[in-house]
């Protein structure tokens, strides 16, 4: 059973502008975000995993977005060293949650900008990291370092997809989904080269996140506004849970963003 | 060329990044050399790439740099070269850098800055506040001037063949024995004077007498009336044996129509130069008309500059010669920036003379019926020097019909 960290939506809003998503003129509906937030605990709650929650902290509304706290893999866990320093302030409780949990905190070097999840997914044995927006690709390296396998480090170019987890999807029968033009070229090389099976998402589809899904084994849960891939993920044999998201997209964000797998992978 | 090093390390193979950091490099203008490169053995190891970056200028290298840093460039940090002051005047430093004929340049305060001119056997003088780096002799320097010492921090630019096109200087590796047919390199010779004439490029000619005694005289007034000589080094027995020639048809008495000695000739050559004395210099005796003919006079009528440096053998001198080595060795270096090919023919000495001086990018022909001569000169330049073993007069007259066609 896959274990899943969330943080309630106790303190989210639109407080920041640190991507092109936000306006603090088109605030969250504070309600329907919760309703929204609840939508997604019930229904992974419903599917075959266990979820954890961490405290949400004041002005810290982004803490909501879990999959940035940091990149799990085992027991040991990575934390994020945020670019931006209103997010900056979401590591330390993070951290300490994670410990508390008996996790073995292993930080990058400070220098090195790292935003976890959002930033590096597992597809097959190869752990798939964008760079550019928010992570820094010597960060890649480093946890290439710690973790020992091999380490894709793709650039992303469009700034509406910021981090990874917002255009890339692994799946576990070693294929994806995927909006390509969120990658340069050597990236949409890089992809193709490693996965076979890659399904792409069309950007009427890619806008309303559609790539940040949680995956679970058949079932994937995903923003809803994607009749198209779902179409595509049902005809492969994948059963598809698509949700209300729209309070989270003010922010960038999406089901992918607001979950952490704990751990993403037993071992590499 | 301005240049950094860069570190890739990583999986920078799978992921393309590698290949992406070379194309960037050469699409915003600059250029790459691979120093070392590791490529990881499995699945799960890293890479290493150590790669030069350079670009013509220091603020186009900055920006392909600072877009390299994002895909992961560590930037080298280059060292500063150890400055230590002149001793005495005329004396470098214990350990002074002693400069190549090849583009140079040096790291100060984290900044590179090239040497000029690129002379060989010199040592570098710093002058920190102008931000100059300049090769010097030992003449020219002075008590308590900064000297490049050691190795540290010092970059040199070998001059590297190119692909874009090959000339006769790259697809010959040796140098033409008298064996070997002359024709077609003559012929290619011939084309590269023409592109160096084309190009604006300075040909220099360094002559030895042999030219006036094999009866080449007239192939090479045809070389500088057509524009192919851009500047003569010759010492005082090429001007006095050429003008001897002009005046009474011999060559230290001998008649080179004929071949035999003429009647009292062994007075022509000191009757030319009291000629020239009494005119008071070469150009004056071509302004008076006393001096028409020859390759001297060809040069004064054709505004071909000209220096003639003398020896303990000289007779004379005729009034131009410097009799003076460190002032004539001034005066060369003085007047060969903007050479690009240079034509050495028949003086081994002088032609050595001339090589100690002249950076690495010349293109030098020696040309010389001794082979010992010719392998002694080429061998002391780069790749782009090549010899070829001829007597001179055919060799001449074959390079002006060629470029006459």
């Amino acid at each position: 059973m896959r274990q899943l960290l969330l943080c309630p939506p106790d303190y989210y809003g639109i407080e920041y502008e640190i991507n092109p998503w936000m306006s603090r003129a088109r605030g969250a509906e504070v309600p329907v975000a919760q309703a929204q937030w609840k939508g997604l605990f019930e229904k992974l709650s419903s599917l075959d995993c266990k979820i954890e929650l961490v405290p949400p902290q004041p002005k810290l509304p982004d803490m909501v977005f879990t999959a940035n706290a940091g990149l799990t893999i085992g027991r040991r866990f990575i934390p994020s060293n945020f670019r931006h320093e209103e997010r900056a302030g979401e590591a330390p409780h993070f951290a300490r949650w994670m410990e508390e949990h008996g996790y073995e905190i292993v930080w990058l070097p400070k220098d090195l900008y790292f935003e976890g999840e959002g930033d590096a997914l597992f597809g097959g044995d190869v752990l798939f990291c964008g760079y550019k927006f928010r992570s820094d690709i010597n960060s890649h390296r480093a946890v290439a370092d710690l973790l020992g396998c091999l380490v894709i480090s793709v650039e992303l170019v469009d700034p509406r997809f910021y981090h990874i987890d917002t255009c890339f999807c692994p799946l576990p029968d070693g294929g994806a989904f995927w909006f390509p033009k969120a990658f340069d070229e050597y990236g949409q090389r890089t992809i193709r080269d490693h996965l076979r099976d890659l399904i792409d998402v069309v950007e009427e589809e890619a806008v309303h996140f559609s790539c940040n899904a949680v995956v679970l084994g058949r079932d994937i849960v995903l923003p809803e506004g994607a009749p198209k891939l779902v179409e595509t993920l049902t005809d492969r044999g994948y059963t598809c849970h698509p949700l209300p998201m729209s309070e989270f997209l003010k922010a960038g964000g999406a089901c992918k963003c607001l979950t952490m797998f704990m751990p993403q992978r037993e071992n590499v | 060329m301005f240049s950094e090093t860069i570190i890739l390390r990583g999986h920078i193979i799978d992921s393309l990044i590698l290949p992406k950091v070379l194309d960037q490099i050469l699409t915003q203008g600059g250029e790459f050399k691979i120093g070392e490169i590791k490529i990881g053995q499995n699945r799960v190891d890293q890479s290493f790439a150590r790669i030069e970056v350079s670009a013509p200028k220091h603020e186009l290298l900055d920006d392909i740099v600072l877009r390299l840093r994002q895909h992961g460039a560590e930037v080298v940090e280059k060292k500063d070269v150890e400055l230590e002051p002149a001793p005495a005047d005329g004396v470098f430093p214990k350990d002074f850098y002693v400069t190549t004929n090849q583009q140079t340049f040096i790291t100060l305060d984290g900044a590179e800055i090239e040497v000029h001119p690129a002379l060989m056997d010199c040592a570098i003088v710093v002058d920190r506040e102008a931000r100059r780096a300049t090769a010097k002799k030992f003449h020219e320097v002075r008590r308590e001037m900064e000297i490049v010492v050691g190795h540290q921090g010092i970059r040199v630019v070998p001059v590297q063949r190119s692909t874009e096109r090959t000339d006769v200087f790259e697809f010959m590796s040796t140098n033409i024995s008298l064996e070997k047919p002359k024709s077609g390199i003559i012929r290619e010779m011939a084309t590269e004077l023409q592109r160096a004439r084309t190009e604006g490029g300075k040909i220099l000619v360094v002559a030895g007498p042999a030219i006036v005694h094999s009866g080449a005289v007239p192939h090479l007034e045809k070389l500088i009336e057509w524009g192919f000589v851009g500047l003569l080094f010759a010492g005082n027995a090429l001007a006095l044996h050429d003008i001897e020639n002009a005046l009474f048809g011999t060559s230290v008495g001998i008649d080179l129509k004929s071949g035999s000695l003429a009647e009292r000739g062994h007075e022509n050559q000191m009757r030319a130069l009291n000629v020239i004395r009494e005119a008071g210099s070469i150009s004056r005796a071509v302004e008076t008309g006393a001096l028409k003919s020859g390759i001297m006079a060809a040069c004064v009528r054709h505004g071909v500059e000209f220096v003639l440096a003398g020896s303990v053998r000289d007779d004379g001198p005729l009034p131009e010669v410097i009799t003076d080595t460190l002032k004539a060795q001034d005066a060369m270096r003085e007047k060969i920036s903007g050479v690009s090919t240079a034509l050495m023919m028949g003086t081994m000495l002088h032609s050595m003379a001339v090589m100690n001086i002249l950076p690495a990018t010349v293109k030098t022909l020696c040309v010389d019926v001794n082979p010992a001569a010719v392998s002694r000169l080429t061998e002391r330049g780069s790749f782009q020097s090549l010899g070829l073993v001829s007597d001179l007069e055919p060799f001449l007259r074959e390079l002006t019909v060629a470029l006459a066609r």
